[in-house]
This record gives C-alpha cells, structure tokens and sequence, in this order.
C-alpha cells in the first residue's frame, strides 16, 4: 500500500514545498484579498441597510461568508494546472506519460497541491486577521467546527478534480486562457463568491442545488456558521461525494480519450 | 525472440491548416482545413538485446514519432510494435518501468528544485528500494562527475550539465533500453564526448539497448555499427555504417598537400573537388584504380609533403540518399 501511494504522494509534497517558496505572490494574494473582502462586504452592508424586507440570512453571517470565501479563493477551480499548462505547451508532457504512474491519479496530486499550497499559505492569517478586526465570527458550535473541517476535506476534493478537468482540456486546446476566460465567472458566481448563494430567488437554489458547485464554498460556510444545521450535514458531505464521484470518472475518461490522441508540441 | 519488434506502424496526424495573415486567422476560425501527414508509414525493424543503434533522418522525417511510440506516449494507426513482449501504448505503466527516455530538447528535471531531489522524487516514482537507488545513483554520478551538481537547482544548469543530469535521471531505475531522441543537440565539444562516451559504456559494460536518433553524423559514427536512416516516415537504409556507405558510394577522397603551390594535378581516373592553398581534394573510385596503384602514379609525377586517403564524410553520405528518394 505504502508503495502504491508512494509516486502521488512524493510529488504532492514536493509540489507543495515548490509552490511555499513563492513569498512575493503570497504576500500580494493575500493583500489583494483583503481589499476585495473588504468591498464585499461594504457593498453587503449597503444593500442590507437600503432594505427593509427580511433576508435569508443576517448580515454578520453574510459578513463571515465573505471573509471565509477570501479566505478559502484558492481552492476555487477557475482555472487549469499551470504546471501542466506549462508542460503541454513545451510538450515536455511527453515524459508524463513514460512514468509508470496511472497518469489521471498523478496529475489528481499534482492539482491538489496547486489549489491547496497557496490556500494553505494565505487562509490562516487572512483568518486570523478577519476574526479579529473585520467581523468574521467564530464556529457557531464545536460540531459546527467538526463538519465544517469534513465538508472542506470534500471541496479540496472536489475543486481538484474540477481543476483536472480544466487541465485535461489543454490537450485540445493548448493555451488554456479560453478556458480560464469561459469558467472562471462562471465558477465565481455559482460557488457564490459573488453574492452568496442564499439570497438567490428561489427557482435558482434548485438548479443551485443540484450543481456541483455549492459544495465548493458555500455549503462548508454555511455549515460553519450553523446556518446548515449539524443534523443536516450528511446531506452536504453526500452531495459532495456524489460529484466527486462523478468528475474523477469523467476526468479519468476524458483523459483517457486525450492520450490516445495526443500530438506532442514539437518534434 | 528480439528485445524490441517494430512491424509495420503507421501513424498519422491531422493538422490544422491556418492560413497566413490575419485573413487567414479568421478563415481558419470559420472553417478549418486540416492536412493528414503520414508521420510513419509502415515502418518495421527488430533490435537484439545490447544492440545500439542510431537513426537518422532529417526534421520531420519521423524519427521523434517512432521513439515515442515505442515509449507508448503516441497510438499507432496500425502495425505491431513490442518490447520485452509487451505492447507499449496497451501496457504503458509496466512499459514505463522497463524503458528510459530522454528527449534532448526537454528536461525532465524539475525546473525549481535542486538536482538531488529531482533524483529523489524520480525514485519514489518508479518505486526504487533505496538501496538499489543509491547503488544506481552514486555509479551514475561517478560515471559522468555529477556530485559537485546535486545541489544546484536545474534552471542554473548549462546545457552540458543538464544533459548529464538528464542522461542519470532517465537510469536510475535501471532500465533495459534506452532511447535517446537527440541526446547532444546544443552540446558544446566536450559535453558531446562525455555523453558519447558514457552511452558506449552503458551499452558495452551493462548490456543496456539504445536506440539513438541524432542530427550528428559524429554521433553515428562514435557509438553505433548500425544506422537506421528514416525519411518521409519510411525505413530508407538499415545496416551497418560500412555497408551504407559502400552501396550509396563507393567513392574515396584523395587528399594531397603540394610542395609547390602552382602545380595541378591531372589524372585520368581521379576528379577534382577543391582546393585551397597547397592542398587540393581529389576523388576516385577504388574499384577503377586500386588506392596503391593511384598513390604510386602520383607520387612518382608530382611533388609531394604529404597524402591521405578519407572516405566521404557521413553527411554526404546521407544526403546522397535522401536524393535518391527525392526528399528535397
């Protein structure tokens, strides 16, 4: 088992420990951030103060979401494995495939580590930083803490292999910026880092509710701040394991399709 | 059975054709055209165990095309093609461990970190125990001086280096063939002789089989009694470097360095190819005049300091071929 495992581990830690080096991008993530969390939640305060109907949720929760979405931006799948962008592009991709690895569950490591190192890098002070001063409030309940840690295991999951997805597609496409223009507002707005998907109207959280994306930030939010109760929280963590399911299957069919017809760029 | 059996592999690529200009970019937005190259057309060899060989051909001529089908990164249209048994797209991940490859314009290092943990990560890729690792490494690193390297990140590398690096990181796992796809392309003098020389040694000393395309005519000429010449996605010539030479020509070059610099050289049986101060090129066929016939007659008629016989450079060699088959 040790050794099986062994490949995939090897190179999500080195990717991880490659990726921690970049200070300078860091720092500037993290200040951008800050800004932008701070706008959102102006804007959230601006609208809550100009209405007076009742909203599905109270502004400090709104208040909390945002901070924890600013904390939590780099495990939005928006766009594919620069690495891997990278590779394809020079087609030193070919010596991907002359490793003897299960190619999907390799590049699966390698994307993990993408979306998880600079999270990991930028979340805890941002964190610490929004507790204290900006409003974000703690965990509503231990058990609150508890499945809100499960339900992010869940999104780190699901947002790689939606990164995957998005890199595999490089094989036809090469550049990979048409993607990352197409998916990117697409995945901000129905992850609900936009506005957050409580308040939108009723017909859309059906439709909201069966994509995969709610499970990336908004259900682990809501979990956290009790606004999902604890007793429904099997619901969340099924909903992600239904769709983590389904994308590394059609993640490990779509590439499967792709290497079998690879052109390798160059010579 | 052969090491490696290649029988007929065809494979072709689709292209997108894009016109030029910026006309041409919004046609091709519209409708696109694509061109089918035959990348190979139905090329066959066989390689005994501990064979090295070179292949030649020039750009495109799908030399890069077939190392990657035996590699099982390309599918091949058709035909059969086996290594140690195994079929290399069908058992890709058991193919992988058995081969090593290096692509000379790649690295397959990674860019950011230090040579040694480029080597490290390469081990718990292949599953290596940490024995028969640091056997294979410190050997490697021995063979081509690699240890003052280990702990200099790859992008700081020159290119001799990293071919060096790359050469060590494509064997740790101690495969049983190797294909080299350029493996001293850039290379300066020196590298090129420290590379060359270490695949003889893997091939003589370890038995390794190699399979080596190259632009360098030295190359073939240093490592390997067999050429493959490929050109148009087809096998052209397949034998020892000797027999190629005498079926495309039996030709001999006559080199003289003159005492007296006016003087020319006039004889039936030899054509005149250049000249630069007192030396002048001279070419015969020996099967017309035998060589020591030819020298006597000179040397009895005109001053002489000095004289070689040479066979015709490699490259002319080739050339000669890939004008027979019309490739240019």
């Amino acid at each position: 088992m040790q050794s099986f495992v062994l490949p995939y581990t090897a190179v999500l830690s080195a990717r991880f420990r490659m990726i921690l080096q970049y200070r300078a991008a860091a720092i500037a993530g993290f200040v951008t951030q800050i800004g932008w969390g701070a706008i959102r939640v102006m804007a959230m305060e601006a609208f809550y103060r100009s209405t007076s109907a009742p909203q599905p949720m109270h502004l400090e929760d709104v208040v909390t979401y945002i901070w924890l979405g600013q904390a939590l931006l780099g495990l939005l799948p928006w766009n594919p494995d620069t690495e891997i962008r990278a590779m394809v592009r020079s087609g030193t991709v070919a010596y991907e495939l002359v490793r003897p690895v299960n190619l999907y569950t390799y590049w699966f490591s390698r994307s993990m580590a993408f979306r998880l190192a600079p999270t990991f890098m930028r979340s805890i002070p941002l964190a610490v930083l929004a507790l204290l001063f900006f409003g974000m409030q703690a965990p509503a309940s231990p058990e609150a803490l508890v499945y809100w840690l499960a339900a992010t295991l869940g999104a780190v999951l699901l947002s790689t292999a939606l990164t995957v997805i998005l890199s595999i597609t490089l094989m036809w496409t090469i550049s990979g910026e048409g993607v990352s223009f197409l998916v990117s507002p697409v995945i901000y707005f129905l992850a609900g880092m936009v506005i957050p998907l409580p308040l939108f109207p009723d017909w859309a959280q059906r439709v909201l509710d069966i994509l995969p994306f709610r499970g990336i930030c908004d259900a682990p939010f809501r979990l956290y701040m009790g606004h999902i109760p604890a007793t429904e929280a099997w619901a969340v963590l099924l909903h992600q394991l239904i769709w983590i399911v389904i994308l590394v299957a059609f993640g490990a069919w779509l590439l499967s399709r792709a290497t079998r017809r690879l052109v390798v760029q160059g010579g | 059975m052969p090491h490696i059996l290649v029988d007929n592999i065809v494979k072709t690529f689709r292209i997108a054709q894009r016109r030029p200009g910026l006309w041409g970019a919004l046609h091709g937005v519209l409708r696109r055209e694509y061109r089918t190259i035959k990348a190979l057309d139905r090329v066959s060899f066989e390689l005994e165990p501990g064979e090295l060989v070179g292949y030649i051909g020039p750009n495109g001529a799908g030399k890069s095309t077939t190392v990657k089908v035996l590699s099982g990164i390309l599918v091949p249209d058709s035909g059969r093609c086996e290594i140690d048994g195994r079929i290399p797209w069908r058992n890709r991940i058991s193919n992988a461990a058995n081969i090593g490859v290096v692509f000379g314009q790649r690295t397959q290092l990674w860019w950011d970190l230090p040579v040694i943990e480029s080597f490290d990560l390469l081990r718990d890729i292949y599953r290596i125990g940490s024995g028969e690792y640091l056997r294979a490494r410190d050997e490697l690193a021995a063979l081509m001086d690699l240890e003052p390297l280990y702990d200099v990140p790859v992008r700081q590398l020159s290119l001799g280096q990293r071919m060096r690096c790359d050469l060590a990181a494509a064997l740790l796992h101690a495969p049983s063939v190797l294909f080299l796809d350029e493996p001293t392309i850039g290379l300066d003098a020196v590298s090129k002789l420290a590379v060359r020389d270490f695949i003889k040694r893997l091939n003589r000393e370890r038995g390794v089989t190699v399979v080596l395309t190259t632009h360098d005519m030295d190359d073939i000429e240093a490592l390997s009694d067999r050429v493959m010449v490929i050109g148009h996605g087809r096998i052209l010539s397949d034998s020892t470097l000797d027999d190629l030479r005498a079926r495309v020509t039996r030709e001999r070059r006559l080199i003289i360095d003159l005492l007296d610099e006016g003087q020319a050289i006039e004889d039936p049986d030899v054509t005149f190819i250049s000249r630069s101060g007192n030396r002048v090129h001279l070419q015969f066929d020996p099967d017309r005049v035998p060589t020591a016939a030819l020298i006597s007659r000179i040397t009895a008629k005109y001053a002489i300091k000095d004289l070689f016989v040479e066979n015709p450079p490699i490259e002319e060699i080739i050339s000669r071929l890939y004008d027979e088959h019309e490739l240019r």
